[in-house]
Parts: structure tokens; C-alpha cells; sequence
């Protein structure tokens, strides 16, 4: 009896705080795609600052880690092509499963891990010191001021960043493939290229939004939701961490099975 | 109550009233903090809301910015009911108020002149010439004139407090709230600030709300002050009739006769886990 009771409160706190994080997404979407057509304008400086904190400064280290994950990748799929003799499928294997897959997801991984943990702990930081409730006072909306100009960063800068993140992996593949399998370079890219339907370009580019919108709202709903004192920054920045991973794949399931049953073949 | 003592005002004030507390409640979950708070607010008067810690008198001043809703009652402040009123309202009535937070909350990302620019940015299409102007002129009006490229990191606690000030005079507000405006600062500053207070009543016949435990600024700078205690009002006057009440509560605190802060660990205990936010002091 407890342990029923036990689960449905879970649930119930489950789906409070999915509830919690599409009202804080879905205003965030009104101020950006709405408001600015009702006299409310766009807060284009401060999303520009952020789309370079998100999107420019997390370059270097999303093409490393992208650029391995698709070595990696190759050397994984060749051996088991290895097997069957087909290694020259190998370019085939990074580029589907790096568009499709990979290339949103650590894409996200790495955003959060850059701006989902930041924006939790600059609104917590602010939520302890007052300035939230200062721009309340000021009849200021924190999530007009605040989550915004983070929401439109993100939705741009997370498709632009997995496109790139995509481009890494192949040529991470093409490493090997280059080094293993007997192809050129030219050849290599042009195998990846053939392999690649549009669909699979875009389905991955759809979810790298939607990982953007999530990264968004767990970030600064955990912030948002920092109680007293320095030591809840700390929590909520690694609650809005492990939420985002675990959010972002749980979106990830959804538009895969989505993708999946919608695509005939 | 007195309530004699409420229905006296102090000579020089108009007598319109500012703001008008009618039995406010206010709980957080199932324990009520402040239980039927009523006064008034005149306009151009100093309130000091006097209160120990724990009293519930910071949580009354965020009630009347709108930061808390309060279970029942009504807080009407320029003839408007801000406890039933749409967003779009209250934020109406909000840019007419300006509140200083103990700590100053000036945004740390911005500087000093953005912090105090910021509300004249949001709410008015003043040419940006005109804004630093203004700024300006807000620096100079609390002594801070030439900080404006400073960051509030770089700033003393007395010097935040004052640009916090600044920006809350930015849209030139009707009433003034200020949340322990001189804790934390040493009794120079502290002074200082008291003094800032009362240039700022003398020079705008601006309405002032002040929520403060400091005996000494509260009776230098108030026309009239509410002591609340346990989440009632226990005495409302002028300050003479405050410091020639008898009440044993008041005497106790203006006296400021030691008591055991809580009786048993239980209640303490208690008191600790039923507060789920932040202490209500």
C-alpha cells in the first residue's frame, strides 16, 4: 500500500514538474515568437551574448569530442564489417548513425554540460540575491528578461552546432577510413554523402531543437526554483544537470519512435 | 491595537491616504505568518514596520510589493486592491513603487549606471541622451554621481545600497519601500543611508515604507511606525506615542529587554520544518 502510494506520488511529482517545464518553455516561446509582434521586442543584444556563450565558445571542445566519437564509431563498425568483408560500409555507418544519432545527442550533452549548468546557476545565483524579485518589482518578467533571450540562443545555436558536430564525426570516420580501408579523402566524404538521405539531416537537426527547448527549461526552471542560500545554486546546477541528460533523452525516445513510425519504407 | 493611536496622524501629512492594509493573512503552506495585518499609509509620510526577527514584518513588506500573495485580505494601494488585480495592473501600479533590497540586488552582469538605467530602458521610450541624463541625475541625488562605469562588485555595501536606491528612484516613484536599509553597513553608513532617507522625503514628499529591527534609524527617520510582533500588529503611532506607550510588548522591545529566543527544541524543530522558504524574519 505504501509502495503504491509511493509511486503515484512519484508520478504525480513527474508530471508537475514536466507540466512546470512546458508552462516555463511555452512562455519562453510566446516572448520569442509572439510578444515581439505586440510591441514587446526581441532582447537581440542579450541572445546574441548568449548564442556566442552557447554556440561559438562551446566550438572547440564539441569538435574533439565529435571528431573522436566518429573515429571511434568507424573503428566499432569495422569491426564487425570486418567480418562480413564489407569495410568500405564503414563511411556509411558513421555518417547515418552520426546524423540520426550521435550528433544531436552529444551535441546536447555538451551544451548542457557548458549552458544548461550555467543558466541554472546565474538564475539561482540571482534568485538568492534578490535581483529575481528586483526585476519582479520592477514590473519587469524575469522569463521576458532572463529565459529568452537563453530560449531563441539555444534554438538557434543547438541545430547549428550539431551540423557541425556532424561534419566532425564524419571526418573523424574518415580518419580512419582513410588510414584503414583504403580510401581517399574525397572518396570517403563522397561515400557519406551518398549515404545520407535529407530526411536523415533533418530529423536529427528537429531533435537538436527540441533538445534546445529542453536544455532551456530544466536550466532555468531549476534556477528559477533555487531556495535560501549559496549552497542551493550547487544543487540545483547539478539538478538541472542530470535532469537535462536524463529530459533530453527521454525527448529523444519520443521523436525517434515518432520518426520511426512515420517513415515508410 | 491602539486604535486610538491609529486615527491620529501626524500634523504635516496630507490626508490622503497611500496605502491601506485591511486585514492581510498571509501563509506559507500551513503556517500562517501574519495573521490580519490592517494600517494606512499616508501620503508623504514615513512608515517604519519595526519588528524582531522571525516577526514576519519582511515578509509583509514582499506581500505589499506583490512578491507574496497573502491568503486573505486586501492591500489597496493607490486606490487599487493589488491582491485582486490581473499582472498587467499590478505591473501598472509596480512602475510607480520603488523598493531597495537589504542586499541591493543590482544585476552583477551589468554596471552601476546599467543597474539604474535598466527600469527607464524596460518602460519608456526616452531617447538614450535623455536616460544618461537622468542617470546621472539619480547618482548625484545619492551622492554615487561619477560610479556609473563602475561594476556593483567593485562597490562598498553603503555604496550598493545607494545605487540600489538610485535604481529604485529611476522611474520616480510614488511610494518607496526599503527592506533593512541598514543592515549589514556599519553605524556611519548606516547613518548615512538614514540620512539619504530623509533627504529623499524632504526633497520629494516622497511616501516611505521601511522594514527595520534598527531602534536608533527607525526613531530618527519614521513620522509613524507599526511594531509587528508574532504576525500582528502590536502598537501603531507617531514616535512619541510610541516611546511613551506602556504596552508591556512594545516597552519589552523599545527597552530591548532580553527573552528566550524559543522555549523547547521541539517547537524549534517544528518551526524549522514548516518553513519550506526562505526565513521569515
Amino acid at each position: 500500500m505504501q509502495l503504491l502510494s509511493q509511486i503515484g506520488g512519484s508520478v504525480t511529482n513527474g508530471l508537475a514538474y514536466v507540466g512546470s517545464l512546458a508552462l516555463l518553455g511555452g512562455r519562453a516561446a510566446f516572448y520569442t515568437l509572439v510578444a515581439p509582434f505586440r510591441g514587446k521586442p526581441l532582447r537581440l543584444q542579450r541572445a546574441i551574448a548568449q548564442a556566442m556563450e552557447v554556440g561559438v565558445r562551446a566550438l572547440p571542445i564539441l569538435s574533439l569530442i565529435t571528431f573522436f566519437i566518429g573515429l571511434i564509431l568507424a573503428l566499432q563498425a569495422a569491426y564487425e564489417l570486418r567480418q562480413f568483408g564489407a569495410i568500405n560500409l564503414v563511411a556509411t555507418a558513421v555518417a547515418v548513425s552520426m546524423t540520426r544519432e550521435l550528433g544531436p545527442l552529444i551535441t546536447a550533452i555538451v551544451v548542457i554540460g557548458r549552458s544548461g549548468s550555467a543558466f541554472a546557476a546565474e538564475i539561482g545565483t540571482m534568485k538568492v540575491t534578490e535581483e529575481i524579485d528586483a526585476l519582479e518589482t520592477m514590473a519587469i518578467s524575469p522569463i521576458h528578461f532572463l529565459v529568452t533571450p537563453k530560449f531563441l540562443a539555444m534554438i538557434i545555436m543547438l541545430p547549428c552546432l550539431t551540423i557541425w558536430a556532424n561534419a566532425m564525426g564524419i571526418l573523424g570516420g574518415s580518419l580512419f577510413g582513410v588510414a584503414q580501408a583504403d580510401f581517399t579523402w574525397a572518396r570517403y566524404i563522397q561515400a557519406s554523402i551518398d549515404a545520407l538521405f535529407m530526411r536523415d539531416i533533418t530529423t536529427g537537426l528537429i531533435k537538436s531543437v527540441m533538445f534546445g527547448i529542453t536544455i532551456t527549461a530544466v536550466g532555468c526552471l531549476e534556477g528559477l526554483s533555487t531556495g535560501a542560500g549559496a549552497e542551493e545554486v550547487g544543487r540545483s546546477t547539478t539538478k538541472a544537470v542530470v535532469m537535462s541528460i536524463f529530459m533530453v533523452v527521454v525527448v529523444d525516445l519520443i521523436f525517434t519512435l515518432m520518426f520511426f513510425f512515420t517513415t515508410e519504407h | 491595537m491602539d486604535s486610538s493611536m491609529d486615527t491620529e496622524r501626524a500634523d504635516s501629512q496630507d490626508s490622503e491616504v497611500m496605502l491601506s492594509l485591511r486585514d492581510l493573512r498571509v501563509s506559507y503552506g500551513e503556517r500562517e505568518i501574519l495573521h490580519g495585518i490592517s494600517f494606512d499609509v499616508m501620503r508623504g509620510e514615513t512608515m517604519v514596520i519595526l519588528g524582531g526577527s522571525g516577526s514576519g514584518k519582511s515578509t509583509l513588506l514582499r506581500t505589499l510589493v506583490g512578491l507574496e500573495k497573502p491568503s486573505s485580505g486586501q492591500i489597496w494601494i493607490k486606490g487599487k486592491d493589488i491582491t485582486a488585480i490581473s499582472q498587467a495592473e499590478l505591473d501598472e501600479i509596480r512602475r510607480k513603487i520603488g523598493m531597495s533590497f537589504q542586499g541591493g540586488a543590482l544585476f552583477g552582469s551589468m554596471t552601476v549606471g546599467e543597474n539604474v538605467a535598466l527600469p527607464l530602458r524596460e518602460h519608456t521610450k526616452l531617447e538614450e541622451s535623455t536616460i544618461e541624463i537622468m542617470l546621472r541625475l539619480k547618482l548625484e541625488q545619492v551622492g554615487l554621481a561619477g560610479f556609473e562605469y563602475y561594476m556593483p562588485a567593485q562597490l562598498s555595501g553603503g555604496m550598493k545600497k545607494r545605487a540600489a536606491v538610485a535604481r529604485a528612484l529611476a522611474m520616480d516613484p510614488e511610494i518607496l519601500f526599503f527592506d533593512e536599509p541598514s543592515a549589514g553597513l556599519d553605524p556611519i553608513i548606516a547613518a548615512g543611508i538614514d540620512q539619504l532617507i530623509q533627504e529623499l522625503k524632504k526633497a520629494f514628499r516622497m511616501t516611505i515604507i521601511v522594514v527595520t529591527h534598527e531602534l536608533a534609524s527607525a526613531f530618527l527617520i519614521a513620522d509613524r511606525m507599526v511594531l509587528i510582533d508574532k504576525g500582528n500588529v502590536v502598537a501603531i503611532g507617531t514616535v512619541e506615542q510610541l516611546r511613551s506607550s506602556t504596552q508591556p510588548r512594545v516597552r519589552q522591545f523599545l527597552d530591548r529587554v532580553a527573552e528566550p529566543e524559543v522555549a523547547r527544541e521541539l517547537d524549534y524543530l517544528q518551526m524549522l520544518t514548516e518553513e519550506p522558504r526562505r526565513s521569515a524574519s
